[in-house]
């Protein structure tokens, strides 16, 4: 048997159903490559002994005939999800201790599959960041090194130890979630798959808040067909999140191959970036013409609010996150000051020891947004915004059936050549951000390398519960790609 | 509202009368089993944190769920009200810290209530109705309980509140005495425990007054308010806006300003305290709740609520005049739903209105009082009382045998018919039996028979004579009949 690391979400799924290989022994294969992969940081909590069990019990289904979705399959789980029994630490300090005596509604729709957890994958703390270097639990390396260079690179952020523990191929797949790009910006500089799905599609209840009319969870993937078949478990309707919507859930893998013969597919001028690496607009550009050459309609659109949606969400997103953020108080769990006398000692110590720079500067912004006299200007100005940005998607729409954009500005970068510079780091969720303030499905998939090997993306987007368009379009883009590059296993000692 | 400043509502200061102007905000915890973003119990007096779900609690990845009951409990609640119902309204955060409220938000409506404008009714001591507008209704959580006085060193908190739906009903400065700002809480408190929307127990906190007062020359601009938080009987409203309204008047007087800011009333000194200022106020940056969407509600809904409501205290009042009460009584009857509800049982048990009326009046209710009971913990049933009047209106018995009748079945109980049998107290209204006993009483007084002749008046001893005779069970009118036929007295006698 070859290298059970080496298959696909597909393939593993296909060979645990028809008993080539059991749960088990691609658990242990899955668990050794973890173990191996340390150095790369991509996970806070390894759970092997849960992992085991989990895949016995899936044996034992599959031996009974009861094989579910997901049977036996091995992933990582974003430290983002609470997970039952498991410490779930949003890449926090003041969550260091948390073990949440809950499931996830998405970890629990995975479970019910059959899935098996490998464990928790490192990410920026709160989910804020771009480069997971704002985990407390340091951060993760991309599993990519530019040609000829031995320099740490980030793996994106906020999903950076997903993105890197996919890329590594220490699990089959991993779950992730998206405020601005925390998905498909990791999955674009680490030549993986990811997808934020339609705001709704997937439940929130058991995520961690960081901005709450923003949050999605979606998956992290070698392939767009492994994108659409997890998607399909981790999506559901919940009468425990109110934001969640009542649509069926359709079979993603089933239409994946359909082609976008027919299909328009619209190219926004506004994403254009003046200082963007050429490489950004040649990939693009190629892309288009994949698609083209596959029977697709290119037509330029207009999404003229485009440039307002970056400063709109640097406001939305910290004052959501500056009230969410409100309940980690040091009172009833999580990270308490010692020697505290009074109650706004209490509050001050234990959230200043508690929060790393960046998510204290975040919840000062969106505190100070919020304020009197400051409330109209910012929160409500950026309201707007959103709006118009929402409506220039609805306006391009009624011309494509889908968007082609560049997934990131550039490749990943080399670990702290951003930290110091907010705007520069925040600049990464450019291509991204609108999605996320639209609520629309937004995808991300290896398009090419740079001159220097490191992976570039491309981003599609759907309308609103159209995830079906995007992945089929995700799909024609990674045939036409073919991407096949794969990183060194450098980390592994040898 | 109120045109004119009524003299008598007036306070006298030294340059001259002021008019007290006070707004009133109420919390009413919306009487339903689970709390409103979450399904913990709701039930009073639990152990501290035994209805406490993971949503209250606020922890990580937990979100909020609205339940539709409270909704229509506030929906009905506006509807009782003459409210307008916003068929769209938001749900914001109110962000402050607090170790008592778990997700330092609380979870309120600020920009757009679910209950828009109405009015309620009061009805004063002199029989003057007044009408308090109502600015709105909203919803939102209640917040925990910090426990001050458990340890030397720590406090602790108390989260079963947490989370419990509370209804905040705020007026428009309609009221202008102490004494209207009480009926108006009474008669509020009526209304939604007519409704079923809440307990009105404001012992347990289900409901809480914050006060507004100010105070100002009569028909001269609104003056600065102080808001006094927490008010929680009728008794302390009276007091604390009394000593309010002085203390405003006093520093008017003497030149002084008014300092707007919230204070609290120290039911033990009689008097409010300053708590925090204008300029201490917390900056709550309220905006929308982005883990619930706007409340959207169907019209038709709405009617269906509205075509449920109860009868209400007014209508039941207007109601109960038509059947021949006094405003005066009928406004007693329909203060408690109880007690409208007790009448109305005797009403329908076949007692006539006026006399149930007179009957539970002058009666029963004092019997109540003295002993300290409610209407509903009386011994004596609605059907009770209503067959003792049944047997006074048929001349069964007497009035005055009725109030002993209620005083044995009071105390031993019993079905009123039975006992009037088995204690012989059936009135005499046999005119044979009447006659032999007049009979008697004249033949034993000679001297007496002589002076009636020429002092009618007599005729009264000879009653009681008979009445003695006869252990109290004669009917009166048949042995002042009778009498006057033997003693030969003129009828206007």
């Amino acid at each position: 048997m070859s290298d059970p690391t080496e298959f696909t979400l597909a393939e593993a799924r296909d060979a645990v159903r028809g008993k080539k290989i059991s749960s088990v022994e691609l658990t242990q294969a899955f668990i050794a490559a973890m173990q191996a992969a340390r150095p790369l940081n991509a996970f806070v909590t390894e759970t092997p002994d849960r992992a085991l069990a989990m895949a016995k019990a899936s044996d034992a289904r599959i031996a009974k005939g009861e094989a579910g979705k997901l049977e036996g399959l091995p992933l990582a789980i974003k430290d983002l999800f609470c997970t039952k029994g498991v410490r779930s630490t949003a890449g926090s300090n003041i969550l260091g201790n948390f073990i949440p005596p809950y499931e996830s509604t998405v970890t629990q729709n995975l479970w019910d599959a059959g899935a098996v957890m490998l464990g928790k994958t490192n990410m920026d703390e709160f989910a804020m960041g771009s480069s997971n270097e704002t985990s407390y639990y340091k951060p993760v390396l991309n599993p990519w090194r530019a040609k000829d260079s031995n320099a740490a690179l980030v793996p994106g952020g906020s999903s950076g130890g997903s993105s890197a523990a996919v890329a590594s191929r220490i699990c089959l797949a991993a779950t992730g979630t998206d405020t601005g790009g925390s998905i498909r910006q990791p999955a674009a500089v680490t030549g993986t798959v990811g997808i934020k799905p339609t705001y709704g599609r997937c439940s929130r209840w058991g995520i961690v808040a960081f901005a709450s009319s923003l949050d999605q969870a979606g998956p992290m993937t070698r392939t767009v067909r492994d994108a659409a078949i997890l998607l399909g478990s981790m999506a559901s309707v919940d009468p425990k999140d109110s934001t969640s919507v009542d649509l069926p859930v359709p079979d993603y893998e089933a239409g994946l191959e359909s082609g976008v013969k027919g299909l328009r597919i619209g190219i926004p001028k506004e994403y254009r970036l003046d200082g963007a690496p050429p490489e950004i607009d040649a990939l693009w550009q190629k892309g288009a013409e994949w698609l083209k050459a596959q029977g697709a309609e290119i037509v330029e659109i207009s999404l003229p609010h485009t440039k307002y949606a970056l400063p709109a969400y640097y406001i939305v997103a910290p004052a959501e996150a500056s009230s969410n953020l409100a309940r980690y108080d040091g009172v009833r769990f999580g990270h308490r000051a010692k020697g505290t006398h009074e109650i706004a000692e209490l509050y001050e110590k234990s959230r200043a020891e508690g929060f790393g720079a960046e998510v204290r500067r975040r919840i000062l912004i969106g505190t100070y947004v919020l304020s009197a006299g400051y409330y109209d200007a910012y929160y409500i100005r950026a309201q707007k915004v959103r709006s118009l940005i929402a409506r220039d998607f609805e306006q391009a729409f009624a011309k494509c059936d889908a968007i082609l954009t560049p997934a990131t500005p550039g490749p990943a970068f080399p670990v702290g050549a951003k930290s110091d510079d907010p705007i520069s780091m925040y600049l990464n969720d450019v291509f991204t951000v609108t999605v996320n303030l639209a609520g629309l499905p937004g995808l991300a998939v290896p398009a090419g390398l740079t001159a220097n090997g490191l992976p570039l993306g491309l981003q599609v987007i759907g309308k609103a519960f159209d995830e079906a368009t995007v992945l089929k379009v995700g799909r024609s883009i990674e045939v036409a790609a073919n991407f096949t590059s794969r990183p060194e296993t450098w980390w592994r000692a040898p | 509202m109120n045109a004119a400043p009524d003299k008598n509502k007036l306070i006298a200061g030294a340059t001259g009368p002021w008019e007290i102007v006070i707004g009133m905000e109420v919390h009413a915890q919306v009487l339903s089993q689970s709390k409103l973003f979450s399904g913990a119990a709701t039930a009073f007096g639990a152990a501290p944190n035994a209805q406490v779900s993971f949503v209250d609690a606020a922890m990580p990845g937990m979100l909020p769920v609205i339940n539709k009951f409270c909704v229509e409990q506030a929906v009905r609640t506006g509807l009782g009200l003459k409210a307008k119902i916003n068929l769209e309204s938001i749900f914001d955060r109110k962000n402050y810290f607090y170790p008592d409220l778990p997700a330092g938000y609380q979870i309120s409506q600020y920009k757009n209530p679910i209950v828009g404008e109405g009015e309620v009714t009061i009805d004063l001591k002199d029989g003057e109705s007044i009408r308090v507008g109502i600015e709105r209704l909203h919803l939102e959580q209640d917040a925990g309980k910090s426990l001050h006085d458990q340890h030397p060193d720590h406090s602790f908190v108390d989260l079963n509140r947490a989370g419990v739906a509370l209804m905040e009903i705020v007026t428009k400065p309609d009221m202008r005495s102490s004494e209207e700002a009480a009926a108006f809480v009474r008669k509020l408190r009526a209304i939604v425990r007519y409704l079923g929307t809440c307990d009105g127990n404001m012992e347990e906190g289900s409901m809480r007054a914050d006060v507004n007062v100010s105070v100002r020359k009569p028909g001269g601009p609104l003056g600065t308010r102080c808001e006094i938080k927490n008010v929680n009987s009728m008794r302390f409203i009276v007091q604390a806006v009394e000593f309010e309204a002085r203390r405003q008047v006093e520093i008017l007087e003497a030149g002084g300003e008014i300092r707007q800011e919230t204070r609290l009333f120290d039911s033990r000194a009689g008097e409010t305290r300053s708590m925090r200022s204008k300029e201490e106020a917390h900056d709550y940056r309220y905006f929308p709740d982005p883990d619930l969407l706007p409340l959207v509600l169907d019209q038709a809904w709405v009617n269906d609520i509205a075509a449920s409501l109860p009868e209400l205290p007014d209508a039941k009042k207007a109601r109960f005049m038509e059947l021949g009460l006094s405003a005066y009584d009928a406004s007693v009857l329909v203060a408690e739903k109880e007690t409208a509800d007790y009448f109305e049982a005797m009403l329908a048990a076949g007692s006539e209105a006026k006399s149930a009326a007179n009957w539970l009046n002058n009666e029963y209710f004092g019997r109540l009082n003295k002993a300290g009971l409610s209407i509903t913990d009386g011994p004596v049933s609605a059907e009770a009382n209503s067959a003792i009047l049944a047997m006074v209106a048929d001349n069964s018995i007497s009035g005055k045998i009725a109030k002993d009748l209620l005083d044995i079945i009071w105390s031993e109980g019993g079905d009123p018919k039975a006992v009037v049998e088995a204690r012989g107290l059936r009135q005499v209204t046999d005119t044979g039996a009447i006659e032999a006993a007049v009979d008697a009483v004249i033949a034993a007084n000679p001297a007496k028979v002589e002076e009636v002749k020429s002092k009618p008046k007599l005729a009264g001893w000879f009653v009681g004579q008979v009445m003695k005779q006869t252990g109290g069970k004669a009917n009166p009118q048949a042995v002042n009949a009778v009498l006057k036929v033997r003693l030969g007295l003129p009828d206007d006698a």
